[in-house]
């Protein structure tokens, strides 16, 4: 939290109690700002909260422990295809989500060491490569498993998923007390919300424990956290596992929200762009990952609604698609980024310790 | 006299190059034992042999009565060996203090649950370990800098550091790599101190240093490495007189190549 009102410009460094006050309000009344402009931005701003669970993944991973995972986008696909194996019409299973949202991030957790087993002893670029072709290898899997055996419906995707049902509470209906009536949306917003905070929670923790400093450590010197007694090798598998993890249940929450999964959605792409988030905003901090997050997935939708109208007012007709326009926007920000402030938006002060346990000391 | 670590016929070849060949030495308990040699003579490669970064290819380490593992470095931290760097080797991104938090490592065990959890036990060593680390700073003199990114420390300073990142594993043995290289008179003389407080608190201290005043001065014993053998043991006063000793540092009828 500390970090997140640091990183509001201003305002967080002379007013810290209001700043916070204001993240939190904002964080409440941002899916009622985004109603009046339509229910497309209430849809886009739960996505940018599935991103920020993904991106703050991704922060332990790379940010942390300093592993470049360029494949991290599979471990959402297993979760969000874990949720459509375990909670759709295709095999006629429907299981809870307190069962299948685990499951998922297990499944995810396990593939993580799956991934983290062979690449010990890689780093750097020789890592990427790999973990790039990880991504790929479960792109494909999802893409080609219709044959012999139909077991993920090959590029179709699988249809039809259940939706969140809070035992007995289902987050896809609207809820309605006479009149009043909650859009669906806004359910999935708070509920997503929850997510994200409580991965917050869990990643500052970590942060400020033996283990995130083992993470630090490994990430700055590897060879002299060897020789401080950090088991190197076990650590960088808890990162795999716990990063994928995260991944794993954002992907389920996708599945549910989406009530579609196919291979297309976990593509090369996607894994940029979530680095790209973590990059944009700050590697190795929190809040850089959030506000990453947040502003990659709003700006391109932003621009796009301006860039339509302008170009048919100009031209009378489409001249960029939305699409170009995207990637177009976001390679240009990473490139003014890394000219600019190339330690990201929110540059990391992140602390892996807490010093306020010193009894009066400094 | 207790033994507290013995090499037996230590011997390490990379390719064609015998980086060390049948060394077999042993330190005392409590002592400051110096390896000396000329550059190239497999010093380093002794202590990276010994803290497991390596796998030898002959012989062993006996320390405290059981053999050493080989080719696991966080196993040898456990036993209570602790290194530091020839060329210094912090974690960039942590104040000093975590940097001394981090040697503490392998000497805790909250597990992910107690973490995740913030569980008492947990919560507790966190605070034993972050009291620890800042006693260990104020041991080597740098508490005021507690909270800085250990980068901005000035040299002599992150050797320090590095010390007490060592010392906070807990080890019997010190391992210093050229703790006073680069290090100007006053640095070096204020080393000396720190070395000698260090052994009266009852750490073994293992030296590879090229200031012979600094070796002279400290060791209890000495030995000299000259193209990856032993040539010399013994104490500081008649090593300096051994004529092999001299002509491996001066050159002599022996060593024309």
């Amino acid at each position: 939290m500390n970090e997140l009102i640091e990183a509001v410009p201003y305002l967080g460094k002379r007013h810290p109690r209001l700043t916070k006050w204001l993240i939190i309000i904002v964080a409440l009344v941002a899916p009622l700002i985004a109603a009046y402009f339509g229910r497309s931005w209430m849809r886009i701003l739960d996505f940018a909260l599935l991103y920020m669970m993904l991106a703050l993944g991704l922060n332990l991973v790379v940010g942390f422990a300093g592993l470049l995972d360029l494949g991290y986008i599979a471990f959402y696909a297993v979760g969000a295809y874990t949720w459509a194996f375990l909670a759709s019409p295709h095999f006629g299973v429907h299981m809870p989500f307190w069962i299948v949202l685990p499951l998922g991030a297990a499944f995810a957790a396990l593939a993580g060491i799956i991934l983290g087993f062979p690449v010990l002893r890689l780093r750097g670029d020789y890592l990427a490569i790999v973990t790039l072709g990880f991504g790929e290898i479960v792109r494909i899997f999802m893409n080609n498993l219709n044959h012999p055996v139909n077991i993920t419906n090959g590029p179709q995707g699988i249809n039809a998923l259940d939706s969140l049902n809070l035992f007995g509470w289902n987050l896809a209906q609207s809820l309605s007390f006479g009149d009043f009536k909650i859009h669906y949306l806004y359910l999935y917003y708070y509920f997503f919300l929850l997510c994200v905070v409580g991965s917050i929670v869990f990643i500052k923790r970590l942060q400020i424990s033996r283990v995130g400093r083992a993470w630090a450590a490994m990430r700055d010197d590897e060879l002299a956290a060897k020789a401080i007694g950090i088991n190197v090798r076990n650590m960088k598998l808890l990162a795999f596992s716990l990063g994928a993890t995260f991944g794993g249940v954002a992907g389920g929450l996708f599945g549910s929200f989406q009530g579609f999964v196919s291979p297309e959605s976990f593509s090369l792409m996607e894994s940029i762009a979530v680095l790209t988030m973590v990059v944009f905003g700050g590697m190795g901090n929190i809040a850089g990952a959030i506000v990453g997050a947040l502003i990659l997935t709003a700006l391109p939708e932003i621009l796009r609604n301006i860039a339509l109208p302008v170009q048919e007012a100009l031209f009378g007709t489409v001249i960029l698609d939305p699409e170009v326009l995207r990637m177009l926007l976001l390679s240009l920000a990473m490139i003014l980024m890394m000219l600019l402030r190339p330690a990201g938006l929110v540059p990391a002060h992140a602390r892996y310790s807490r010093p306020e346990l010193l009894k009066g000391g400094a | 006299m207790i033994k507290l670590l013995e090499a037996r016929g230590v011997g390490k070849r990379f390719g064609g190059l015998t980086a060390l060949s049948d060394v077999s030495l042993s330190i005392n308990k409590g002592e400051v034992y110096g390896l000396i040699g000329p550059n190239g003579a497999g010093k380093t490669t002794f202590f990276n042999v010994l803290t497991g970064a390596y796998i030898p290819d002959d012989g062993e380490f006996v320390f405290n009565g059981t053999e050493l593992p080989t080719g696991k470095p966080h196993l040898v931290v456990k036993q209570g060996i602790a290194r530091t760097f020839q060329n210094i080797r912090l974690f960039g991104q942590l104040t000093a203090l975590e940097n001394v938090m981090a040697g503490h490592h392998i000497r805790t065990k909250a597990g992910l649950w107690g973490i995740l959890t913030q569980s008492k036990h947990a919560i507790e060593e966190e605070r034993l370990t972050t009291e620890r680390a800042f006693e260990l700073l104020k041991y080597v003199g740098i508490e005021r800098f507690a909270h800085t990114i250990c980068k901005s420390l000035s040299y002599g300073d992150q050797r320090r550091l590095e010390i007490a990142r060592a010392l906070a594993s807990e080890p019997q043995l010190l391992a210093l790599d050229e703790p006073a290289a680069g290090m100007n008179a006053t640095e070096t003389s204020q080393l000396k101190v720190l070395i000698e407080q260090i052994r009266h608190d009852g750490i073994t201290v293992l030296l590879i240093e090229h200031d012979v005043k600094l070796v002279m001065g400290l060791c209890d014993r000495v030995a000299v490495l000259d193209f990856g053998k032993k040539i010399a043991e013994d104490v500081p006063a008649v090593v300096q007189k051994n004529e092999a000793v001299i002509s491996a540092y001066l050159g002599g009828p022996k060593h024309a190549h």
